[in-house]
């Protein structure tokens, strides 16, 4: 066909780009299948054996048969009010990151401030937590403390993705804002933050589910223990979320079905995680299907 | 006709003003408003910088009274930890969260970007959009599940395995942490190669390369400031992991001198033990001594990447 043939190293070259090719399609594979093993895994066991009165029951510290019920209802509360802390300040932050910070040295000071805030061991946050809230104000660990310490944790990636949120809506539409005469602030709030809405609660919903799931802060803050009632609102009880619990479980509970338990609170816990990073996108995705419409 | 008094330009909007003066006051309202959230956009990010200063505060004035008490070398040289008998050497936690460190560099590493490489070079669109996503859930499953997974389902396999008695230790940690740290690395180096522009891939297979070849000749050294930065996340997510790790390692303060020996990392020591100091002793400041130096560690690893990245910025 062509006058070109092959020679040693030509074959040997293509010999081991086929063979590296079947490699990686081999790691890719590989890797998907530990994935979905792994999600089979935690949900195989847990999932088959919860029932709703587990989810709402209160815990037995001897007999099998124990609930989550406080620990469930914990850990929504603390991300709840983390939330609530962290959110304005955190895409405050954002806002100013991408909107307002002129390129100077002060503005990289508060880049690295950021940065380094978001590489910052979730460990040591729970100690601060501890050094501010059990010795300093002395009020012991409480759910409001784990929530401020778990809210100290979301606040430097709440800004970073809404600044990548407001960094990606498109100057033009800035400008056209401007052209009619918007003060700055008249601009982020009608067309800037709508344009960006869609990236901001996504990301915020993966950072709700990271809260939910974390536990070194709250095992410090908020303690090992509950009130041992359901529905406590109280700021200043003990607030053991279902992620210390599932710790709590298998290193010091005695109940003889704590290996149970700590099936099913991982199961649980995994699901909701999974559940914030979806549907709270759901009704975006609808939203935007009718925007391109 | 009507023209909104806020879309006029400011000449007009003056002698409107002077007219009108409940337009005037919209106006103002306006500027207010305007002025009033630039100052508490302001205020955010000053507050996110407060949190820093306070954790860099607490955690280093209690850290630095171990000094009071202990010399700098017994602290960090030392390897007797038996706070009991008044020894606080951490030095056999540095040297085990290192050795950890590195271990799930290893594992992690070549796997992760192997990933990447097949991402963004190899796998076909539908299966790059499928993969992705996947990743992610990985990122979304919390590490206190990972360290229970790793205690109920990866120790017994370890025990079957090698016959150890126990299985808890360094290999368990770092197998539980590689899978941890793979999506943060191979996103990042996904990103990395992807940006590669397409010319240089095309010069190389004008030139007759294989693909092999041009990932390995061409992308990947064209990447490598990516990826570096994508290993030194991974490498500040597995160092200050704790949940996850003190779950597998075993828990006892003594060095790691084998894959399977029961042992304790700086994170891991930290969190066995805070709760149940007296907050005015030795052993309490050496626990934040501990949490100081991880800290110092992490802000030295992010200081090192945007090292990195302005001087990308420079020869691009």
């Amino acid at each position: 066909m062509s006058s070109f043939s092959a020679t040693k190293r030509n074959t040997r070259a293509r010999f081991f780009d086929r063979t590296a090719t079947a490699l990686f399609w081999g790691i890719g594979i590989l890797i998907l299948l530990v994935i979905f093993w792994l999600l089979y895994t935690i949900m195989h066991k847990g999932l088959p054996n919860i029932t709703p009165q587990f989810l709402v029951k209160l815990p037995e510290e001897i007999d099998a048969g124990g609930g989550i019920g406080p620990m469930l209802f914990n850990s929504f509360y603390v991300l709840f009010l983390s939330l609530i802390f962290s959110v304005p300040i955190g895409i405050g932050a954002g806002i100013y990151m991408a909107e307002y910070a002129p390129a100077n040295k002060f503005t990289e000071i508060l880049r690295i401030c950021v940065e380094a805030l978001s590489s910052v061991p979730s460990i040591v946050f729970g100690m601060l937590g501890l050094a501010i809230f059990a010795e300093y104000f002395g009020i012991g660990l409480t759910i409001l403390g784990g929530s401020i310490s778990l809210a100290f944790l979301n606040l430097p990636m709440l800004t970073r993705v809404t600044e990548e949120a407001i960094h990606a809506v498109p100057a033009d539409l800035r400008n056209a804002s401007y052209a009619l005469g918007t003060t700055k602030f008249q601009c982020i709030r009608t067309v800037v933050l709508p344009v960006a809405l869609n990236a901001i609660v996504t990301g915020v919903c993966l950072v709700a589910g990271r809260a939910f799931g974390e536990s070194a802060v709250i095992i410090l803050t908020a303690g090992l223990s509950t009130s041992g009632e359901m529905w406590d609102f109280s700021l200043f009880a003990p607030g053991e979320t279902l992620a210390v619990h599932l710790w709590y479980v298998q290193s010091e509970a005695i109940v003889e079905d704590a290996r149970q338990i700590a099936d099913k609170a991982a199961a649980v816990l995994v699901f909701v995680v999974l559940f914030i990073n979806m549907v709270f996108r759901i009704p975006l995705w609808f939203n935007n299907r009718k925007l391109k419409r | 006709m009507s023209t909104p008094v806020h879309e006029l330009t400011k000449q007009q909007s003056i002698l409107v003003n002077s007219t009108t003066t409940s337009k005037f006051n919209r106006m103002a309202r306006v500027r207010l408003t305007n002025r009033l959230f630039k100052g508490y956009f302001l205020f955010s990010i000053l507050a996110l910088c407060f949190v820093l200063a306070l954790v860099i505060i607490f955690i280093g004035k209690t850290g630095f009274l171990t000094f009071n008490t202990l010399s700098f070398s017994e602290f960090f040289l030392s390897m007797n930890w038996a706070p009991e008998e008044d020894h606080f050497g951490a030095g056999l936690f540095i040297i085990n969260t290192m050795i950890l460190t590195g271990l799930t560099l290893l594992i992690s590493v070549p796997i992760s970007i192997a990933i990447a490489v097949f991402n963004a070079e190899i796998a076909p669109n539908w299966f790059k959009s499928f993969i992705r996503p996947v990743l992610d859930l990985l990122v979304g499953i919390p590490s206190i599940v990972y360290g229970y997974l790793g205690m109920t389902v990866l120790i017994p396999f370890i025990r079957d395995l090698t016959g150890e008695s126990l299985g808890d230790g360094m290999l368990a940690a770092a197998l539980v942490l590689s899978l941890m740290i793979l999506p943060t690395i191979s996103r990042i180096s996904d990103d990395a190669i992807t940006a590669v522009p397409k010319k240089y891939r095309e010069a190389a297979y004008a030139l007759g390369s294989t693909r092999l070849q041009v990932i390995f000749k061409i992308v990947i050294p064209a990447a490598s400031r990516g990826i570096v930065t994508a290993i030194i996340l991974g490498m500040t997510r597995a160092i200050g992991e704790t949940m996850a790790v003190v779950m597998v390692i075993g828990n006892t303060a003594q060095l790691a001198t084998t894959l399977f020996t029961p042992s304790s990392v700086l994170t891991s020591n930290i969190v066995m033990q805070i709760s149940n100091v007296e907050f005015d002793s030795t052993w309490n400041y050496a626990l934040h001594m501990m949490a100081f130096l991880l800290l110092a560690i992490s802000v030295l690893l992010i200081l090192i990447i945007r090292f990195l990245r302005a001087k990308g910025v420079k020869e691009a």
